[in-house]
């Protein structure tokens, strides 16, 4: 059975009061910006707490699928059989076709589930119910109702201007609309666990920036276009994603020359953190997106993340902190980074990469290690920020 | 930037003459070669003039002459195709160490085939051993096949030697030469080396990609590995690559003009290259030096420093070239052939190649030199501790 609309439900969005039509609106514009790189014309139309998407012409059934379960703030996907009110008996004929097309093997169990929002419809939801009912067990002999737990839910919506009869709900991503929870700094390296934290966030609603730390020549040209990669993977949830690629070089050496090598990497990380909170500012980002997930590796034991944490006055939002690798790893299968995640292309030179780094950085030992880069430091974050480079996402 | 590209062994900029071939043979001699009308005719005189030079400079015959899709293609069909056709005689293969993956992973997969193989070991700079190789054929031994011109470290295997102890012990034993890093290097008569089987890439001689060549002496069988239109006697497949095929013959003939001298120019820069490389601190050359290796190529370890970011070094400064084995922390692709000769192992990591062709300037290999006399201490300060 072809079907031209689809009745989009969404969770989370019913609960927000007042702020109601904000959220409606911007899972308009989302589904809107996720069609438009689909084959096909498609209207996405807001009408009485309902979004409708139709169809206009040809389509492709699976392609359009695919892009509205990438949209946040979907709960399903019902394809959906719309009719005008014809009078009860047109209904009724029209909801056994339904059922006729929709169940080729008549073997199952089923229930109504009538609401009428447009109560001056001429029976009541019980009474559509059981009525319509009858019809369908006069139609098929073998099919069988069952209240409890129906193999199909047929849900008949009287409402003030159309029909909607649908029984299937294809699962969307849940979540929240981008945009509606304002925009943070993802660090995103080419990793595993970055992309999947991106897209954890941006599923709250949250539009994403990201930022890469560049060191050539330890890393080269092709780690580059991986993350850009990465981040236009990520972008296919989150919408466009404006990726900041700063060199770290300089500042990494300066670093390797005047710190205990022990302390390396806890020490660039506390520098990355406070490159991308001071990008993160000045592109009105109002919090800080990691990969960490405790004691992963030394520098994301819990004293670790305390150390780099301590530099940041942003909120830093960690949605993989308490995963294990096997579970970060289900996501990035789930939204299709892991592969281009597993290139094996170095993201950080093992040069900078202490045989034994410390496990338990003490805070204090960490600053007084970085008083040793008074000199230059603070010229060299700066340099790196203006320097960077922004590549648009999408 | 200026640009100083010595990456040769990995692909070449195409003649500018060849450029014009290929354009001429994609807007003119479009035809399909299997057409009946004239621009069928077009294009297979295209074919059959490519097919002559080709066949001249080898002093072998055209109807031996197959072509492919390069390299890899050349080496898959002389091995599976020869192994399939003469394995009623018998299911033993013989290869060596430090072959390109096109032969490798060939032959492993005749060996999943049922076929057995034996891996013949180097020395230290890369030499296969005639002697050991005499003893490693058998009674069931069908196909021995070692490259001419190793790709990493340039050996040039005693070709001549290699086939003489194979064709004395039986001579129906076929015997293959990966020789795509050898054409348009040396004048290789296969007739006169007893060469069964050899393999040419076009784009390692200033010709255009997809598109090699595979010689097969007239007395060999082989069964195609493509099938369809019969296309080359049967033997592959597949509507002709004219404009690659074209552009191939052409870059063969012009690498031919001058040869000599230019293979000592080649030769001379290489000279100039190791002695300097020799100089840097904790530098080696691997492989042979003198007639021994090949021209064109360089292999150089460097103490301390990991292979790739010095390539990534030598790249911001506009020089081109390859890292022995790639560098990753996850997944160490160590090169073979740097492991059969026996490269102390952190060494393994920090090999690069360097590859010339007729256009290498000395300046060029000056300002290399100097580039790695500049990068080198000022990147040994950061090492892994």
């Amino acid at each position: 059975m072809t079907f031209t609309a689809f009745l989009i439900k969404y969770a989370e969005i019913g609960i927000k009061g007042k702020n109601r039509f904000l959220f409606e609106d911007a899972l308009v514009k989302q589904i809107r910006r996720a069609l438009r790189q689909t084959e096909g014309e498609f209207t996405v139309s807001k009408a009485s707490g309902r979004i409708y998407v139709e169809a206009e012409g040809d389509y492709d059934y699976e392609e359009l699928m695919e892009a509205l379960q990438r949209v946040f703030g979907i709960a399903a996907i019902c394809p959906v059989v719309q009719i005008q009110d014809q009078g009860y008996e047109d209904l009724a004929r029209q909801v056994v076709s339904y059922v006729e097309q929709m169940v080729p093997d008549k073997k199952i169990t089923f229930k109504v589930d009538a609401r009428r929002s447009n109560k001056h419809y001429p029976k009541n939801s019980m009474e559509l119910n059981a009525d319509l009912g009858e019809e369908i067990l006069k139609a098929f002999p073998e099919i069988r109702v069952d209240v409890h737990k129906p193999d199909m839910m047929l849900h008949v919506e009287i409402r003030e201007n159309v029909i909607n009869i649908y029984s299937r709900a294809i699962p969307g991503p849940g979540g929240m609309p981008v945009g509606t929870n304002g925009k943070a700094m993802l660090l995103l390296s080419g990793g595993i666990d970055s992309p999947v934290a991106g897209y954890m966030i941006a599923k709250r609603g949250v539009k994403i920036d990201a930022v890469y730390f560049h060191a050539p020549p330890y890393t080269s040209e092709r780690a580059k276009q991986k993350v850009v990669d990465l981040a236009k993977l990520v972008s296919r949830y989150s919408g466009p994603v404006n990726l900041h690629i700063v060199n770290f070089t300089d500042i990494q050496l300066y670093i390797y020359e005047k710190c205990p090598h022990e302390e390396l990497t806890i020490i660039m990380r506390r520098y990355m953190m406070r490159i991308a909170e001071e990008i993160a500012k000045q592109t009105d980002c109002l919090g800080l997106i990691t990969g960490e997930s405790i004691g992963q590796v030394a520098s994301q034991t819990v004293q670790s993340l305390a150390a780099t944490n301590a530099v940041c006055t942003m909120p830093v939002f960690r949605p993989v902190i308490g995963f294990d690798k096997q579970e970060i790893v289900d996501v990035a299968l789930k939204i299709g980074t892991y592969e281009t995640s597993v290139l094996p292309y170095e993201d950080c030179c093992t040069i900078f990469v202490a045989k034994h780094p410390v496990t338990k950085p003490n805070i204090k030992v960490i600053q007084a290690s970085e008083r040793n880069l008074e000199e230059k430091i603070e010229e060299m974050v700066r340099i790196a920020v203006e320097t960077a480079e922004t590549v648009w996402c999408k | 930037m200026r640009e100083i590209y010595l990456d040769n062994s990995a692909t070449t900029r195409v003649y500018p003459e060849v450029l014009e071939a290929v354009r001429h043979a994609m807007e003119e001699d479009y035809g399909n070669t299997s057409s009946l009308h004239q621009k069928g005719l077009d294009a297979e005189r295209c074919i059959r003039q490519a097919r002559d030079t080709l066949a001249r400079l080898l002093k072998v015959q055209e109807k031996e002459l197959i072509f492919t899709s390069g390299g890899t293609e050349s080496d898959n069909l002389a091995l599976i195709g020869a192994a399939m056709a003469n394995q009623r005689a018998g299911k033993h293969l013989i290869t060596s160490a430090v072959e390109h993956a096109a032969v490798g992973a060939a032959m492993r997969f005749l060996e999943e085939q049922g076929f057995e193989l034996t891996v013949l070991p180097v020395d230290q700079y890369g030499f296969v051993s005639p002697e050991g190789l005499r003893q490693a054929i058998r009674e069931d031994t069908i196909l021995v096949s070692v490259m001419y011109v190793n790709n990493e470290i340039g050996t040039v295997e005693p070709v001549a030697e290699l086939a003489k102890a194979v064709h004395e012990a039986r001579p129906e034993i076929l015997f293959h030469a990966d020789a795509i890093q050898a054409f348009g290097k040396y004048r290789i008569y296969p007739k006169k080396l007893g060469i069964d089987m050899l393999s040419v890439s076009g784009h390692k001689i200033h010709g255009p990609k997809g598109v090699g060549f595979l010689y097969v002496d007239s007395r060999v069988k082989i069964r195609p590995i493509l099938y369809g239109g019969g296309h080359q006697n049967g033997m592959r497949s597949g509507t002709e690559n004219v404009p690659g095929v074209s552009g191939m013959a052409l870059a063969a003939e012009i690498a031919y003009r001058d040869l000599d001298e230019k293979t000592a120019r080649m030769r001379a820069l290489k000279q100039k290259f190791t002695e300097g490389v020799k100089q840097i601190e904790g530098c080696r050359i691997n492989g042979p030096e003198g007639e021994g290796g090949a021209p064109h190529i360089v292999s150089v370890s460097v103490e301390g420093v990991r292979a790739e970011v010095l390539l990534h070094a030598l790249e911001e400064k506009g020089i081109f070239v390859s890292a022995g084995s790639a560098c990753s922390s996850n997944k160490p692709a160590v090169s073979a052939t740097l492991k059969a000769i026996g490269l102390p192992r952190e060494l393994l990591d920090s090999t690069l190649r360097f590859s010339f062709c007729e256009y290498t300037t000395e300046e060029e290999i000056e300002e290399t030199l100097l580039a790695l006399k500049e990068l080198l201490p000022r990147l040994r300060l950061f090492r892994r501790k």
